[in-house]
């Protein structure tokens, strides 16, 4: 029902109507910006291009800077040092109703004395609409966050699920160009918020809105957003889509920030052709694939995500043939961990060290399952190994 | 009602003595208002004759009427600067000293009222300033002005900041934000700081005895001046009106702050 919205606001003459690109074209740039409350740097040099149309997701851990970044971007903090680019303006010193952005708060920060009718329509009557335009405007993001028939509700009368979209459609109604999200979902329970990732995602497609998300949780990063920006004390550590940022991460740091992983240390090195043969101090010599980027003479530790180590109780069977190129690592069961879809087996290697193995729970009565101290030899290929250098 | 039920006699009990210790005398002196007889220890049976007696009586109707003067002009100019000075201390940019501002501004509230009224006279004879309904109203208004920013102050602290956020994000300037957000959510704590400085500066004595003129006494000044010639039952009635006047505002000003704590609990973050 609103598949295409005019970009014709009021509040977004601040940049021109006209000024808003096409989808994938550049819309923000963020250049050098940095923040520093006292002697603390929250934001230490953060450069990065949002384009618009996408779902950005800034990810790190608290106090990592993230909702600093975005509260600059809102116009509640001001950069010491460094642009920001909207549409090709630099909007780093302009007051945040100056800007042609929104913002969803955290806590929602509704209006607890407006009805819900009021506290969508505020933002409205501020970019001085004709009543009628406002009216039919609030009748528009009412239905569009489905809130309908609780218009005169206050806002202590609403759940903490309404409470968001009435939030979410305050933030939404003055069309802005880009909508900030900080922690949308972190207030509600596990299984609203799983609806409700899918509500944004879908919302922001219809919309073609350029969304930004802080959150500090992995899952919902992934889930949500088509880049993602994981943020480390005040630095963009990497960006990258939530697959890239999984399978290929950067740094340990990232690799162990993202999902669980088994590093191992790496002691020394061989090339072997298009492979490398790595000596570990927990699991022996593994192969790898020779990484896209040289490998320098720094540390290096060899990362495998559990989902991709594989357990078979006389090694591998399907990949006869092959065995030369596979790492096969012997050991024993030495803690099962039931998640229901999935088990996690921590396997004791005779080596020393310690993997860990994510094994899908297939069928509902596995005789294959395996018990506490049961020989068992995991496998993976050289493929399946990334081998980190910081 | 509920809870009354579950306590025990002996609750009962002091409730009841303690309810009587500090409201017996009162409600003794409303009957006596009441009372017909010239004496005041002696029941005479009903009249209203005191009442009319009291709005006979020139000097003390205008007592009472610049008490109520003096009141009112006091708390409206201690509100405008009680809140702002609470929106400054809780809002504005950190400056230097605002700990030792904050820390200041209770001293009002503890210091012995002698001593504001003997310093706030000093003050008056030292500028020459001729004594009257004004000086009254400056040393209440001085003495006020601190209840109000606590009272206003304890309320911007709960208020989540957030909000005014929002309403610049939503294209307020932040004057326009204050207004639009933050005056309707703490309008509460302002009336029931407006009541209680009006409660205060109605029942000052000591302040208003050093700091008023010749022919501008307060109605406390003036009941105080004719109960040392004797107490007359004229006092009663007047004690009585007074005491219904604070009682409707104390129920104003606490339902007015209940109201404010309800919805700050709304506006609290979950």
């Amino acid at each position: 029902m609103t598949d295409d919205l005019p970009r014709t606001d009021a509040a977004a003459d601040a940049v021109g109507a006209d000024a808003y690109p096409a989808a994938g074209q550049p819309l923000l740039r963020i250049e050098g910006v940095a923040k520093t409350f006292g002697t603390f740097r929250a934001v230490d040099g953060v450069s990065l291009d949002i384009k618009a149309g996408e779902f950005f997701a800034l990810l790190g851990p608290s106090g990592c800077g993230k909702t600093t970044l975005l509260r600059m971007l809102a116009g509640f903090e001001a950069p010491d040092e460094g642009r920001i680019l909207l549409g090709g303006k630099d909007i780093a010193q302009a007051l945040p109703h100056e800007r042609p952005i929104n913002m969803m708060f955290q806590n929602y920060a509704l209006f607890p004395h407006l009805s819900v009718r009021d506290n969508i329509a505020f933002g409205l009557k501020r970019a001085r609409l004709a009543r009628a335009d406002i009216a039919t405007r609030v009748a528009e993001m009412v239905a569009l966050v489905k809130l309908e028939g609780l218009e005169k509700r206050k806002p202590d009368q609403l759940s903490g699920g309404q409470r968001q979209r009435v939030a979410l459609a305050r933030a939404l109604a003055r069309r802005p160009q880009l909508l900030l999200l900080d922690e949308p979902l972190a207030a509600l329970d596990k299984k609203l918020r799983e609806n409700t990732q899918g509500e944004l995602m879908e919302l922001q497609r219809r919309l073609g809105m350029t969304f930004i998300i802080v959150t500090h949780d992995q899952e919902e990063a992934m889930t949500m957003a088509s880049r993602i920006g994981v943020m480390k004390a005040g630095k963009l550590a990497q960006v990258a889509s939530p697959r890239e940022l999984y399978e290929a991460p950067r740094s340990r740091w990232i690799a162990e920030f993202v999902g669980d992983i088994n590093l191992f240390e790496a002691e020394s090195k061989l090339r072997d052709g298009h492979r490398l043969v790595i000596g570990t101090s927990g699991a022996g010599a593994l192969v790898v694939a020779e990484p896209r980027e040289p490998v320098g003479a720094g540390k290096l530790s060899v990362a495998i995500r559990p989902e991709k180590v594989k357990l078979s109780r006389r090694g591998p069977v399907s990949e006869a043939g092959h065995e030369t190129a596979i790492n096969r690592l012997d050991g024993v069961i030495a803690d099962i961990c039931y998640l229901g879809g999935t088990t996690t087996y921590k396997v004791k290697l005779d080596t020393g060290g310690m993997v860990q193995a994510s094994v899908a729970n297939s069928a509902r009565l596995d005789v294959d399952a395996y018990s506490l101290n049961q020989h068992v030899v995991a496998w993976f290929t050289p493929d399946d190994c990334v081998v980190l250098t910081s | 009602m509920r809870k009354l039920s579950r306590l025990s006699r002996f609750n009962i009990a002091s409730l009841a003595m303690g309810l009587a210790f500090l409201y017996l005398p009162i409600i003794i002196l409303v009957i006596y208002s009441f009372n017909a007889s010239r004496l005041v220890t002696v029941w005479g049976g009903w009249s209203l004759r005191w009442y009319h007696e009291f709005f006979n009586d020139r000097a003390m109707i205008e007592a009472a009427w610049m008490s109520l003067r003096v009141a009112v002009s006091s708390a409206t100019i201690a509100t405008l600067l009680g809140t702002l000075t609470a929106v400054a201390l809780s809002r504005g940019e950190a400056f230097r000293g605002r700990t030792l501002f904050s820390g200041m501004l209770y001293a009002p509230l503890v210091m012995p009222e002698v001593i504001t009224g003997l310093s706030l006279l000093l003050l008056f004879v030292a500028l020459n300033a001729e004594r009257g309904f004004w000086t009254v109203t400056i040393a209440h208004t001085t003495l006020t002005m601190c209840f109000v920013a606590v009272v206003v102050q304890s309320r911007l602290g709960s208020l989540d900041r957030s909000l005014e956020e929002a309403a610049m994000d939503l294209g307020c300037n932040p004057l326009r934000a204050f207004l639009a957000v933050t005056l309707p959510l703490i309008a509460p704590a302002i009336v029931a700081g407006w009541m209680l400085a009006f409660t205060l500066s109605l029942d000052d004595l000591v302040i208003a005895s050093f700091t008023t003129g010749p022919g501008s006494a307060t109605l406390p000044i003036r009941i105080y001046s004719e109960v040392r010639l004797g107490v007359k039952p004229e006092i009663n009635a007047i004690c009585t009106l007074v005491i219904g006047l604070i009682a409707v505002i104390i129920v104003i000003a606490s339902l007015a702050s209940k109201l404010s704590s309800s919805q700050g609990e709304s506006a609290a973050p979950l």
